[in-house]
């Protein structure tokens, strides 16, 4: 086992894992820098006009040089508009993420160690939250905000709002994670140890525990990093999501969507390209990860 | 026994070897000769990597890729083995070398019935009808000794005690009348009683079937009871071989006598286990710090009870779908009541399941007692327990692989509990008394820059006496601190153990089921059994004038090289 591993750590991952890893850095910097990159601002009415709406992508006949990937219904650069939708659905899906781990592992860690009564109402839950669909509940976080914050404040919040929305049920998953492997390590003679030097319940937690289960935690969240994605296009293509006036990939494809039958194809199928290349790359990175960092192949 | 039969193992020139990721090759045995007659029951010694589970491998074709056999030969009862395929013509593992594997809780498959199990070899390779195949299975059963041979044969294994599960798995073996059988570390996981009838149905096996027996193991005692050769190997060569008697009684070579002379005696006590010592000019600095650190509080030793145990009970329940509510309730310590004296070493002893562990997961406050009064040092130990109390009674546990946090530094480890305690005012501190520790102990100071992974088991044990030995505390529970390493290192860390009594002047609760390391180690003793004391008396009273029958028995039972020497003195 020993040198399973050895040889796993020193190969280079294969070429699929490298383009991946090549498209998730790139599409990095340019979410990074789209507003320097990006040719005109989307939220800015003035840089664009409707004299120049529905024009073909570049390359094809009545192709405009200044659109290399055409123009949406309202005269929008779609290069642009890709650009900052890209930068919204990775800014949303990292988000939640991100909020979704530190919660579920919060709670998996207190479950996980204190168990009884603690286990038992936190699992419970935690398996209420998982028998409703992610969606269902995304939609009806997004539409109580819409009720209770009136629109402005909705158009503001809208990204905070998908970020709550998405990680509600995702939280779950690192929790009963976390806890599983928290038992395990619970029983293990250091924190045993830890318990009997005298140190308090908190500490031995995030000192001597975390760091021994956040592997499985990271590969978790690659994973879900493309699922949060996924969601929060869904919900923005239900029109639950990023207004029209802020969109993201999502949002995009739904515009996009009413001129699909009218020949008007690139305004959907552009940033749905974009969406499917980065959920992709993800996906195997994510893979190559979890294969990578599997708790078997690691040794103790 | 019939000379006029082919060896049944004969092993030549033997060399084994792994290739390493960095092209480097791990020689995992090197040009080793074996040899056992029909019969013969022949025993592997060494430490921990000395190759000898591998030699057992190759010779079944059980090696792990990429390991393979480089040159030499095997000839199994007169057969090559063929080694490049690990297999030899004529000659099929299963039907004619059995196995008999360490754990009797993994080898055997558990959904299984017991007769599936038996019959399953003997179906492949016999070609016989499942009636006498059954009818075989029952014969083994009464063979090996299992009572109510006809109904265990439709039993599971979870059914079975781990005893009558090793049973099985010999049973297993000889299932095809093998020639020989290979039994690696056979009786290690079993209790003593159980163990000693393990070893006695084997040696009849070999007596009365003919049976070849190569028996790896690291349990000198073992190999005193019943091997008729044995050869020792270190680093993957043969350092000795010979009559075990001969080798047991006079090693000839340097290793051997180191080897055969840190096993514990069980009838003698040793003021140290004669072993090189670590004691070096650094160590002795170290420990004279320590020694100064810790006179302030610690007396001499002295009749004053440090710890009172009175009337413990501790209760494991099942719960409940409701939380909080216990359904079945099972009595793991049943009113156990001793006491340990200021500086003295107090051992429990017994077999596993006794309830030792508790006992002391209990006064460690791992575990909460259910009735009973702990009185450490004039406090009652109950549910919350005051951060002097915490701080003055530490723990080193069995398992040195887990007891170090794999992600953290050593120094960090070892400092945490004495910043905890404000013993060191800033972080910098901490780490040199840490580095004090580690020298103490006998590790280089610099071992605390690294991670637990670096470390063997016996050097993983230093490092956790260290971190106990860091809140300074004024007693240690040391739970079977030394059952998981090898014997000569268990011999170093029990002079290290003796020593830091008299220089930290610490009491000792001191667990094992090992009445070797019991004797070498303790002052008093209590012998426990299903959850109770059934014995309590001095260290040397108890040896050498037992009065319980229990205790008799387990001083009966315990494999010990003197024993079995002074009893063939009286019959010859």
């Amino acid at each position: 086992m020993a040198m399973a591993r050895q040889s796993l750590l020193h190969r280079l991952p294969p070429v699929s894992v490298m383009i991946a890893f090549l498209i998730l850095a790139v599409m990095l910097v340019l979410v990074i820098f789209a507003p320097m990159i990006a040719p005109m601002d989307p939220r800015d009415v003035s840089s664009y006009s409707l004299m120049d709406m529905e024009i073909p992508p570049a390359f094809m006949d009545g192709g405009d040089p200044r659109f290399l990937l055409g123009t949406d219904n309202q005269g929008r650069d779609l290069v642009s508009v890709i650009l900052f939708g890209l930068r919204i659905s990775v800014l949303i899906g990292i988000g939640a993420v991100l909020f979704a781990a530190a919660l579920g592992v919060m709670l998996g860690l207190v479950a996980g160690y204190f168990g009884g009564v603690v286990d038992s109402v936190v699992m419970r839950i935690a398996d209420v939250l998982v028998s409703f669909p992610t969606i269902l509940v995304a939609l009806l976080i997004s539409g109580i905000a819409r009720a209770q914050l009136g629109t402005d404040m909705v158009l503001t919040w809208a990204p905070v709002i998908l970020i709550f929305a998405i990680s509600v049920n995702e939280w779950v998953q690192y929790a009963r994670t976390v806890r599983a492997s928290t038992m395990v390590e619970v029983s293990r003679d250091y924190v045993r140890a830890a318990k009997v030097i005298g140190l308090p319940s908190g500490r031995i937690m995030v000192r001597h525990i975390l760091p021994n289960v956040m592997s499985s935690v990271m590969v978790i969240a690659t994973i879900n990093l493309a699922g949060a994605i996924l969601t929060e296009a869904t919900l923005s293509f239900l029109g639950a999501g990023m207004p029209p006036t802020y969109p993201s990939l999502g949002t995009l494809i739904r515009i996009g969507n009413q001129f699909l039958f009218s020949g008007l194809w690139w305004i959907a199928v552009m940033p749905a390209a974009v969406l499917v290349i980065l959920v992709l790359a993800v996906n195997v990175v994510g893979d190559y990860l979890r294969d990578r960092f599997n708790p078997k192949l690691m040794a103790r | 026994m019939t000379k006029t039969k082919p060896p049944v193992l004969d092993i030549r020139n033997l060399r084994v070897e792994y290739p390493l990721a960095t092209g480097d090759v791990l020689v995992a045995v090197k040009d080793i000769d074996l040899v056992i007659q029909p019969g013969e029951i022949h025993a592997l010694v060494g430490e921990s990597g000395a190759g000898k589970t591998t030699v057992g491998n190759a010779l079944m074709g059980l090696l792990q890729a990429p390991g393979k056999i480089v040159s030499g030969s095997i000839d199994i009862a007169g057969k090559p083995i063929d080694l490049r395929t690990g297999r030899t013509e004529g000659i099929v593992p299963g039907r004619d070398v059995g196995a008999i594997f360490q754990d009797p809780m993994t080898s055997l498959n558990p959904l299984f019935t017991v007769q599936d199990q038996l019959c399953e070899g003997m179906l492949t390779h016999l070609k016989i009808s499942a009636r006498e195949a059954r009818a075989r299975a029952l014969d083994l059963m009464k063979a090996v000794g299992i009572p109510e041979p006809e109904r265990r044969l439709g039993s599971y294994p979870h059914q079975l005690s781990g005893g009558q599960r090793q049973r099985v798995v010999i049973a297993t073996a000889l299932a095809c009348d093998p020639q020989l059988i290979v039994a690696d570390e056979p009786t290690t996981a079993l209790d003593v009683s159980v163990q000693a009838q393990i070893l006695k149905l084997i040696r009849d096996l070999a007596d009365q079937r003919g049976v070849g027996v190569l028996l790896v193991t690291h349990n000198m005692g073992v190999v005193a009871e019943i091997a008729d050769r044995v050869t020792i190997m270190q680093n993957g060569a043969v350092v000795e071989s010979g009559p075990a008697r001969e080798v047991l009684t006079a090693p000839k070579a340097p290793y051997a006598r180191t080897l055969i002379a840190a096993v514990p005696p069980i009838d003698t006590r040793l003021e140290r286990l004669p072993v090189p010592s670590e004691e070096t000019k650094v160590t002795l600095e170290a420990r004279d710090a320590v020694r100064r650190n810790n006179k302030k509080g610690n007396a001499e030793r002295s009749d004053e009870v440090v710890l009172d145990v009175r009337n413990l009970c501790v209760e494991y329940g099942k719960g409940s779908l409701i939380p909080g509510r216990k359904t079945s309730v099972f009595k793991a310590v049943k009113s156990v009541s001793f006491n340990v004296k200021r500086g003295e070493i107090f051992g429990l002893v017994g077999e596993s399941g006794c309830g030792k562990t508790t006992v002391a997961n209990t006064i460690a406050g791992l575990v909460t007692q259910s009735s009973g009064d702990i009185d450490f040092q004039g406090n009652s130990l109950g549910g919350h327990r005051a951060r002097s109390v915490r701080q003055s009674l530490q723990m080193v546990f069995q398992d040195p692989y887990s007891a170090l946090n794999p992600r953290l530094r050593i120094n960090n480890a070892i400092a945490e509990p004495i910043l905890f305690y404000k013993l060191a005012s800033n972080g910098a501190e901490a780490r040199q008394d840490a580095k004090t520790l580690l020298e103490t102990v006998g590790l280089p100071g610099d071992a605390g820059l690294r991670f637990a992974h670096a470390f063997s088991g016996g050097q993983r044990q230093r490092i956790a006496i260290a971190r106990a030995l860091g809140p300074r505390p004024s007693m240690l529970i040391c739970d079977e601190p030394t059952s998981a390493l090898d014997v000569s290192v268990q011999a170093q860390l029990l002079n290290l153990l003796k020593d830091l009594r008299d220089l930290a002047g610490l009491s000792m609760l001191f667990i094992s089921h090992d009445l070797a390391v019991i004797r070498q180690m303790c002052d008093r003793i209590a012998v426990m059994k299903s959850g109770e004391i059934v014995e309590l008396a001095d260290t040397e009273t108890l040896f050498t004038a037992p009065k319980h029958d229990y205790t008799r028995e387990l001083l009966r039972l315990a494999p010990s090289l003197e024993r079995i020497l002074e009893r063939e003195r009286a019959s010859a």
